[in-house]
């Protein structure tokens, strides 16, 4: 394994391939912060020349994190399929890319391709990507899932209705939701980040929100975006969930400071199986992004992107239906601004996919980070062009909860409209029913919450 | 076009342009003399308020409940799929404010009214700060030293009063929350240190001053980023006996304290009720959960 370049006449070394793949990135706040970034652009580049002489063994000899040390590692090495790595385990990084890219390699090959990769060398892929090559790549995998719905068909483009109020209050989420779902998001999920994580107030909106789905035989699932735990106490107590949630990360430090483990998504997903609402198989739905875990100091320096495709590489074990990426919603100590959201959202879509997952992407800028809505709105037309198979849907774009910004339900329809996308077949066929929907165009009547109530 | 033909059209072209530019100068100038004359009618006072923008509602009364028990942007309509250009510019008016309120420190006068000891991180200016989360997350040597000579050691409870990143959250909600705090503290019969403001700070600096005053629990109010809706969120973070072994999940939070969420004197007595509770169970954060639902059931 080569560590050293020269190029333009200078030379350069690395000390090991963690460090390699740090310096590999693209400029991001956050390697910096964690002082792992390359000094200079040269530099920067003379890493991406060493990585794309890697071959694949290379990389799986030298996991960023002993496989004593960390269950994220453990679950990465332990899932991925020996036959199909053998085959490939010559390759070098750059080849890799090159086949990636081909047009001999078709969506069926990288879902195969896929299997056999570990987190660390889909990271370094990426990391030798532009952003076209991201898009293009992207759009070549078609990774689907069912709940009650299916999500990531080809030509359908699904949102989850975020329905959030400061306060929990019942009827503001309900007028939030009704709204959404005039507008046609809600495909995805029904899904309420609660402001007070107690099992009476989760198990609340649990009710309202399947009672609701009940009343207007609304094919989708609810979700409440509490923490795992306070879920499935809310489950054992006969609360109604079609999907379970829980934020991961791409280090075991990381995911015990979100007090998570293995053991208890196993739980969680088996309990799901058993007392769950929906038709599954697929019942779990994880939040991920750059950044979590040098917020938390618990990236042991290795940089974000990497840490990210690890976080996939762990979600990968227990399946789910939804894997949403939030780079950007941390702040400019992560990303800058709305150029290194952009490349972190590209990236984040294409390393998800290719490990196999129905991916979504969240765009979204904080108020202390320095971007806006004309950056969001790249994102999110990039990314969809990208394939991505569904965003969030936030009332006006502002999160009155969470206090960010994300896609509206106006971006939503926006988006499906520009690239000529469909909602998921189960909730078309319930648009068109509700008058909502004709042709996968908005009706008149669409964007109005008052349809929802009783003809006086 | 020959090249010299080209330069011609090139110099009038910027001859023009510098000419406009000059007058534009001249009127921004006299516009500035004009003001104090300017009729109330000539001044557009943009709205505040929600645009009921749907065109055709089946039902304006559930729309207009509706803009009233959320302050979520919804009943606003549409231009094809996009925002109508009411409820654009506010939205872009709203991130711009609340873009401005990050950079605002807390006013002086605040902190001296309060009469609290301030403290400061490891992060000299606004720049380190946003950029260097452990900069924030510890105190400056100062500080240190001040705190471990004048600190109240060893009580049940340590209040922090902490900017964060939004310092209109400190303003807007302190006064109302730290009394009704204290107060139910007091009920309690709990041993309460001075409360500390600390400048510049990020949530994780309650576990460097913990370590020094040595509490039982320590509580910082922490101003949130702000959102679009308010910049006045503030926070309360919540840790049993940090350590070295204390992790996010360890933490208690209770967020979304403003007059339109939490109402700050409202959550300064179910703070105090929460504490009382954090310390009888001996556990914050996840586990803390965890014994009470165990107890429960």
């Amino acid at each position: 394994m080569k560590l050293s370049c020269v190029i333009k006449g200078s030379s350069y070394s690395f000390a090991s391939v963690k460090d390699v793949l740090a310096k590999a990135s693209e400029e991001k706040s956050g390697d910096q912060m964690a002082r792992v970034a390359a000094q200079s652009s040269l530099e920067r580049m003379a890493a991406k020349v060493v990585l794309s002489e890697f071959t694949l063994a290379d990389v799986y000899e030298n996991p960023v994190i002993p496989y004593e040390e960390d269950e994220v590692t453990r679950i990465i090495y332990d899932g991925i399929n020996l036959s199909i790595y053998n085959e490939i385990k010559n390759w070098s990084i750059g080849e890799l890319r090159n086949y990636i890219l081909s047009h001999r390699t078709g969506s069926h090959e990288l879902t195969r391709l896929g299997r056999g990769l570990t987190s660390e060398m889909i990271a370094a892929v990426a990391k030798l990507m532009s952003s076209m090559d991201l898009v293009m790549a992207s759009q070549k995998i078609r990774p689907t899932a069912h709940c009650n719905t299916r999500i990531g068909e080809k030509g359908r483009l699904a949102f989850r209705c975020q329905p959030n109020h400061p306060t929990d209050d019942p009827e503001g989420i309900l007028f939030s939701m009704k709204e959404g779902l005039s507008y046609g998001a809600g495909d995805a999920v029904i899904g309420i980040n609660p402001n007070v994580d107690t099992v009476e107030s989760v198990s609340r909106l649990l009710h309202m929100s399947h009672d609701f789905m009940m009343k207007w035989e609304i094919p989708t699932q609810n979700c409440v975006l509490a923490h795992i735990t306070t879920q499935m106490q809310a489950l054992e107590k006969g609360a109604p969930i079609a999907l379970m949630f829980q934020s991961l990360a791409g280090t075991q430090k990381a995911n015990d400071a979100f007090g998570v483990n293995k053991n208890m998504l196993d739980e969680a997903l088996n309990m799901m199986m058993r007392h769950g609402t929906s038709a599954g198989p697929n019942v779990m739905y994880f939040e991920t992004g750059q950044g979590s875990e040098v917020s938390l100091d618990a990236d042991l320096d290795v940089d974000m992107q990497t840490l990210e495709s690890r976080t996939y590489g762990y979600a990968r074990q227990w399946k789910p239906f939804m894997v949403n990426n939030v780079s950007g919603f941390i702040g400019p100590e992560t990303l800058y601004d709305g150029r290194q959201m952009i490349r972190a959202d590209l990236e984040d879509l294409f390393m998800g996919k290719l490990h196999g997952l129905p991916m979504g992407i969240a765009p979204t800028y904080t108020n202390h980070m320095y971007a806006d809505q004309n950056d969001q709105e790249i994102a999110g037309m990039l990314t969809a062009l990208a394939g991505a198979n569904f965003y969030m849907g936030v009332p006006g774009g502002d999160d009155v909860m969470l206090n960010y910004q994300d896609t509206s339900y106006h971006d939503d329809a926006s988006l499906r409209e520009i690239l000529g996308l469909r909602p998921l077949l189960e909730f078309e066929k319930w648009l068109e029913k509700m008058g909502l929907m004709e042709d996968g165009r908005l009706t008149e009547r669409a964007g109005d919450l008052s349809i929802f109530e009783e003809a006086r | 076009m020959n090249q010299q033909k080209i330069e011609q059209v090139v110099e009038q072209v910027l001859r023009e342009l510098t000419r406009k530019l000059e007058v534009s100068r001249m009127e921004e100038v006299r516009t500035e003399e004009v003001v104090p004359q300017r009729k109330e009618e000539d001044v557009i006072f943009f709205s505040e308020e929600k645009e009921m923008g749907v065109e055709r509602p089946h039902h304006l009364q559930a729309i207009e409940r509706a803009q009233q028990v959320t302050p979520a942007r919804i009943g606003i309509g549409r231009a094809g799929t996009r925002l109508r250009t009411r409820s654009y510019l506010q939205f872009r008016i709203d991130h711009a404010a609340a873009q401005d309120a990050v950079m605002k420190d807390v006013s002086e006068e605040l902190v001296e009214s309060l009469g609290l000891p301030v403290l400061r991180t490891q992060a000299e200016d606004m720049a380190t700060y946003l950029m260097d989360l452990d900069k924030g997350r510890k105190l400056s040597e100062k500080s240190v030293r001040w705190l471990s000579e004048h600190g109240e050691k060893k009580k049940n409870v340590q209040i922090l009063v902490c900017d964060g990143l939004s310092s209109s959250a400190v303003e807007a909600n302190i006064r109302d929350i730290l009394p009704s705090l204290e107060q139910g503290l007091k009920l309690k019969n709990m041993s309460v240190a001075r409360p500390l403001f600390v400048k510049r700070s990020r949530v994780w600096v309650q576990d460097h001053i913990a370590s020094i005053v040595e509490c039982d629990v320590v509580l910082s109010l922490i101003g949130e980023r702000p959102g679009l809706a308010t910049s006045e969120s503030l926070s309360a973070y919540m840790v049993y006996r940090p350590g070295p072994h204390t992790v996010e999940a360890d933490r208690t939070v209770i967020s979304n304290i403003h007059k339109g969420g939490f109402p700050p004197v409202e959550a300064g007595a179910y703070l105090a009720d929460l504490i009382g509770d954090i310390i009888q169970h001996e556990a914050s954060g996840v586990s803390y959960m965890r014994k009470k639902n165990n107890q429960n059931s």
